[in-house]
Order: structure tokens, then C-alpha cells, then sequence
């Protein structure tokens, strides 16, 4: 057991993958020499090779096409899209390809991959280097959509994408990186991938978030028991899709009450499909209307003012008196 | 500080070797047995014939839009007839005769160009991907597989199609990068057919040829006659040897035209004269092909007749197993399969909503 921030945890997950399964490879843009630009692949290609950790050309199209071949022929490739504003360029890959090629060959081939990439804001980064927008990868079927919200969910969660037999998208919140530590088990543990976590219960109501807005969620709902003594469950979504809506009903349906976080813009994001969800099957049970707390429709603003753009723990425990008032 | 040429200094070959009156050059024609010339001819013939009745099928409503290969008979058959069965066939939309040389029934196609994912039936163990309709995506995955076949230890070698349009992707690039900067074993054909729907290549490139874009990857790159299924076998005999014993890509560009429509729902009328197709149907490559058999006496009136009548029987046939299997096609659920490994609960509820009543998907019940 070590305490590993989710940098580590990663790497950690990726190093014992690898030594234990030869069809696992890395590749990317500095994923090789350099251990990618956050670290994520430190120390790989000295152990494991260069024929198994990548360094590519600069194309984030050729990456992951190049994965759906290697997938095809027995691999179980683990491209790094540097950041999420650039897998864009290798789209069409993932909706055209990746996500359908079991469906359009009636399972005669699958696609095990796993594309990493860091999203969201929070480290004063460049234009294209904080968005969130996972509603583009949710959106497709054939496709998992993992996001982590700690090191050792990261690491469980990597290790049963890399063994799942379908193209998984891995979101990793780049501002949860390094932000906090937390004991991680040093024999292997697999997450199993779907199921929401519950990382605190109360019944006053819920919080849904992932990636980093978990902590944020999580800290909204302490502060909020220890200035009004309401108790709220806090809703962990490791994987966007599947959804496990299952999860999310059952508490509202005890609660009435349902507060969604996100960092994508407010309109057509994840939080539209959880309330309209909710309303179609919790519609009795639901005492105020869901509310989502998001970004705003706008792109991510320079670094500048990204905090006014992000939803905090503030606006959550404001939106959240609102809801219990209604 | 001198200005210096760095290079390349570079040309590019051009291959001929059956020519249009079905003369060939003797020093260039490798052997092939009777039973490798027939069976490269009857593939030709079969689809040509294919996509005649198809043509008529799709103008009364049975099938729908497909892509025709007619006139580029030649460059698929001669370039595929030079893999094993243990290679890859990683195709765009319109290789009819390339997927009849790697097994595909005709029954099954028929079933696909009738709107049934059904149709798509890849024998077990068979290493054919499945048509890529996004111009020029596929030959990545060509690249991929090649590279995890080397890192297996295998020989094996990966054989991609795409025409002139494609080459003006990115991707075209990208592949062709990887594939060379990764010792990969795929051969890149490029179907040339003159144009990307009403598009002509003049409109793609100023190069004066598309192989020698080859050169700026660092790999070799051949033009062919791509009506000359001799050229487009000898070029790509030497690419896949170049593949699987020096690990190497090729570029090969044939030199073809589509001869019919882009797709059924394409008229080219509206951008090509009647003279230019007449130019080129007097470049058929069947036609040479015919010629040149009839002049060793490996095809005579009697023999393409009894062939003609087998593949219009064999033609008949296909339709008529695939009418049937039309008519008795599973319901609409079956859009709901193979989407993953295992159905999700929300999948589960949607398709057993669709069993109660079709039309659209409600998360009201």
C-alpha cells in the first residue's frame, strides 16, 4: 500500500499491465523517452521497449487508426491522445471505426482499445488544453466512456478498461493528476466498469459528479451537513457510459432531491440526460426540479478567468439550498 | 555558404506489360498457369456480370445504391491474387472483384446492398475487414495491423485499397508515414479511376503522378497500367515480397476509370464526355484480357459461352438465396446486436421497446 496521486496511480496500473500481458502497447506523442508530458508512462519504455511504448509521429488520426489495426490483429493498444482538445483530430477514427467495427463485421472483430486522454480545466493550461467534453465520446454507441475521480479508482478502473473487449475512451481529470494522494493497494485491484460509486450518503439529497468535480461535489456536500446539518449522497460516476442511471434513481428516489455537476457547458450536456432521465422515471418521487450546475455555453476562457468558469463548491452548496428550498 | 541540392533526385517507373490490342511483352509476363488465368478471368467476368444485374436490381427497387467496379476489373484482381489466405484485405467500397478473389458470395451482397447488416458474413479465421466508407480511414488500420503482425513475428502482410480522392486526405498521409516510419508490411493500392465522384485528379493533386508521392515517405512507389492485370500483378507481387521478407511498404497507383456511374445514385453525365468513356471502354480490361487467352488458346466461343452461362447461373442462384433470406430477415432488434460484448440494460430496454411496437425509441416506459 502506497499513497499515489493519480499520475502514479496510472503509471502504476499501466506498468503491471503491461508486465503481465504482451499484447498490451503504448503509444503517443512523447508517451517513449520523454514519459508523456504529465509523467502518465514514466519509465515504461525502459522496462517494457520501444516496439511496446511508442513514441509516434506528431498525428493524432494516425494514432488512433493506427490502434484500431493493431487492435484488429490481437493487440491491446493504449493510445495517449496528448490532450483531449486534440483527439478531435483523430475523431472520425473512433466514431467512424473504433466504435463500429464489432457491430459492422456482426462480432467477427472487436476493437480493445483504451484512448487516454487528460480533460477538463483547473491548471491554467492553453486554448485547447481544458475543455470537457465528454457528451462527444457518451454520445456513440459502441463506446465506453470511463472517467476516474482518484488514484486508486484510476488505477482499478485502467486496468479493467485495458481487459475489456470494447473500445473504452479514458477521461482522466488532468486537475486531480496531482492534486491529492491516496492509498493505493499494491497487489492488483479491477474495478468493474458501469457501476457508479457512493462516496457518502445522506437523505437530503443528491449530488451526481465525476472526474474532478467528485472532490468538489464531495466537499460542497461535508460543508453542507456541517452548516445546515443536511446530509446529502454524493454520486460518483466512474463510467458515463454505460450510465448507470440505476444508481442514480434509486437515491433520488429516497432523496426528491437532484443536483448534477459537470464542467462541460450547461446546454446539451451530461446533466440534460441525467434530469430528463430522472423526470421519466422518478417523476413522483422528485420534490424539486433536477438542477445542473456547469459550465457556461461559451469556450473555455484563457487560464485567466477558468475559475469563474468552473463550477465550484460554493455555487453547488448555493444551488443546492436552492433546491432543498423549493 | 553555398545553396546545395539535397535531393531526391527521383523517377518514377511505369508498368505495362498487356496492352490494349492484347499484345504482352514477352520479357515482362511472368508465368501463370492455365487454371491462375482462367480463374483470374471468371473473377473479372463474375464481376462485371454482378454489377450488371445488380444495376437492374437497384433500378427496380430490390437493392440499393452500391458502388460499381466496372473498368477496374483488373487492378483488384491482379493485386489481390498476390496474397495468401493468411493476409489482410483491408478494402475501401468498391473492391466487387477483389472481395469475390478473397471468397465473398455473391448472396451475401446482395443481402448487404438490400439494407441487411446480415449480408456481411466473414468466414471464421478470414482476415477481410469489411467495406470502410469514410474516403481514405482505412488504410491506418492497414498500417496498425501490419505492425502488430511484425511485433507477433508473423509474415504475414496487409493489402489496402483507396482511389485518387483519397490520396488528398490526411490520412493518406498519416498511413503512409506510419507505415514506413514503422517497418510495416502493407501494400497501399491506389485505385486511380480518374475521378472522386464528379471530381477529376487534376483537382486532387498537381503531381504529376500519385506514386510518386511515395517518395517523400521514403518508400518505393510504382505507376501501372491499372487495365493491365499482368502490370498490377507483377507490381504488386514485388511489393508483397518487398513486405513480408523486408518489412517495407509500397505505394502502387493504377492507372484505371470507373467505367460506370460513382454509385447508383451518381450520373456522370454531369461531368465527364461520352468521348472519354468511349476512350477508355476501348481499354477494357477484360477485353484485353480476353484476347490474350483466345490467342493461346485458353479461350475460345464455346468456352466463354459455357462460362458466361455458369456465372449467370451462379449470379441467378445468389439472387434467389438472397431473396429468401430477405423475406424471412429477423425483425428490427436485430439493430441492437453486436454493439458491445454484452447488451447494457438501457439496450436491453430499448430493444425489448421496439419488440412492442416499432417506429422511434421513448424513455417514457
Amino acid at each position: 500500500m502506497a499513497e499515489l496521486t493519480m499520475v502514479e496511480a496510472i503509471n502504476l496500473a499501466l506498468h503491471q499491465e503491461m508486465k503481465q500481458d504482451d499484447k498490451v502497447v503504448v503509444l503517443g506523442e512523447d508517451v517513449g523517452r520523454d514519459g508523456g508530458i504529465f509523467r502518465v508512462t514514466k519509465d515504461l519504455i525502459e522496462e517494457l521497449g520501444e516496439d511496446r511504448v511508442i513514441d509516434t509521429p506528431l498525428a493524432e488520426s494516425g494514432i488512433l487508426g493506427f490502434s484500431i489495426g493493431m487492435a484488429l490483429r490481437g493487440l491491446k493498444p493504449v493510445p495517449e491522445m496528448q490532450f483531449s482538445g486534440f483527439s478531435y483530430l483523430g475523431f472520425h477514427q473512433i466514431e467512424s471505426h473504433a466504435s463500429r467495427l464489432r457491430w459492422r463485421t456482426r462480432g467477427h472483430f472487436n476493437v480493445p482499445m483504451v484512448v487516454r486522454m487528460p480533460y477538463g480545466g483547473g491548471v491554467r493550461a492553453l486554448e485547447h488544453h481544458s475543455e470537457s467534453r465528454e457528451v462527444f465520446y457518451a454520445h456513440m454507441p459502441g463506446l465506453k466512456l470511463v472517467v476516474p475521480s482518484g488514484p486508486r479508482n484510476a488505477r482499478s478502473l485502467l486496468i479493467a478498461a485495458i481487459r475489456d473487449p470494447d473500445p473504452v475512451v479514458f477521461f482522466e481529470p488532468k486537475a486531480s493528476y496531482r492534486a491529492f494522494r491516496e492509498e493505493v493497494p499494491d497487489e492488483e485491484e479491477v474495478a468493474e466498469i458501469g457501476p457508479a460509486g457512493i462516496l457518502r450518503e445522506g437523505d437530503g439529497l443528491t449530488i451526481v459528479a465525476w472526474g474532478a468535480m467528485t472532490p468538489v461535489a464531495l466537499a460542497a456536500a461535508e460543508q453542507l451537513a456541517e452548516d445546515s446539518g443536511i446530509e446529502a449522497d454524493v454520486i460518483d460516476l466512474t463510467t458515463l457510459a454505460p450510465l448507470d442511471f440505476g444508481t442514480i434513481a434509486q437515491s433520488v428516489k429516497r432523496t426528491g432531491r437532484c443536483v448534477v455537476v459537470h464542467e462541460a457547458p450547461l446546454t446539451y450536456g451530461p446533466g440534460g440526460e441525467i434530469a430528463a432521465r430522472l423526470q421519466e422515471e422518478a417523476f413522483l418521487s422528485l420534490k424539486a426540479p433536477v438542477a445542473r450546475i456547469a459550465g457556461p455555453d461559451v469556450h473555455m476562457p484563457y487560464f485567466a478567468r477558468e475559475k469563474s468558469y468552473l463550477p465550484t463548491a460554493d455555487r453547488i452548496i448555493e444551488v443546492s439550498r436552492a433546491v432543498l428550498n423549493y | 555558404m553555398p545553396r546545395t541540392p539535397t535531393g531526391p533526385d527521383f523517377s518514377v517507373d511505369y508498368l505495362s506489360i498487356l496492352d490494349e490490342s492484347g499484345e504482352a511483352d514477352q520479357d515482362l509476363l511472368p508465368d501463370f498457369s492455365e487454371d491462375q488465368l482462367l480463374k483470374g478471368f471468371r473473377t473479372m467476368l463474375l464481376a462485371r456480370r454482378f454489377d450488371e444485374r445488380r444495376l437492374k436490381l437497384q433500378r427496380s427497387g430490390k437493392i440499393g445504391t452500391f458502388a460499381p467496379v466496372n473498368g477496374q476489373e483488373a487492378a483488384q484482381v491482379g493485386t489481390i491474387s498476390t496474397l495468401r489466405e493468411d493476409d489482410w484485405f483491408v478494402p475501401s467500397y468498391r473492391e466487387t472483384a477483389a472481395n469475390f478473389w478473397r471468397g465473398a458470395k455473391p448472396a451475401d451482397m446482395l443481402v448487404f446492398d438490400a439494407g441487411y447488416n446480415e449480408g456481411i458474413v466473414i468466414p471464421e479465421g478470414a482476415r477481410n475487414l469489411p467495406n470502410a466508407v469514410p474516403v481514405g480511414t482505412q488504410m491506418l488500420q492497414a498500417a496498425g495491423i501490419g505492425y502488430a503482425a511484425r511485433l507477433a513475428g508473423s509474415d504475414e502482410v496487409v493489402m489496402t485499397y483507396f482511389g485518387d480522392g483519397a490520396t488528398s486526405q490526411g490520412d493518406f498521409h498519416e498511413a503512409l508515414n506510419f507505415a514506413s516510419v514503422f517497418d510495416c508490411p502493407v501494400v497501399f493500392v491506389c485505385q486511380n479511376n480518374q475521378y472522386a465522384i464528379s471530381v477529376p485528379v487534376s483537382r486532387q493533386t498537381r503531381s504529376k503522378t500519385l506514386a510518386q508521392k511515395a517518395i517523400a515517405y521514403g518508400i518505393d512507389g510504382i505507376q501501372v497500367d491499372g487495365n493491365d492485370i499482368f502490370a498490377c500483378f507483377v507490381a504488386a507481387n514485388e511489393a508483397v515480397r518487398r513486405a513480408r521478407e523486408g518489412k517495407r511498404p509500397t505505394l502502387i497507383e493504377c492507372v484505371t476509370y470507373r467505367l460506370e456511374m460513382h454509385t447508383t445514385a451518381d450520373d456522370p453525365s454531369r461531368y465527364r464526355e461520352d468521348e472519354e468513356v468511349e476512350k477508355w471502354r476501348k481499354r477494357d480490361p477484360i477485353e484485353r484480357l480476353e484476347i490474350f487467352l483466345r490467342d493461346r488458346d485458353l479461350m475460345n466461343d464455346d468456352r466463354l459461352k459455357s462460362m458466361e452461362d455458369e456465372i449467370a447461373a451462379a449470379i441467378d442462384a445468389a439472387w434467389q438465396d438472397a431473396e429468401g433470406r430477405i423475406e424471412k430477415a429477423e425483425g428490427p432488434q436485430a439493430m441492437f446486436d453486436h454493439i458491445l460484448d454484452g447488451a447494457t440494460d438501457e439496450l436491453i430496454r430499448q430493444k425489448k421497446q421496439m419488440t412492442n411496437g416499432y417506429g422511434g425509441i421513448s424513455g417514457y416506459g
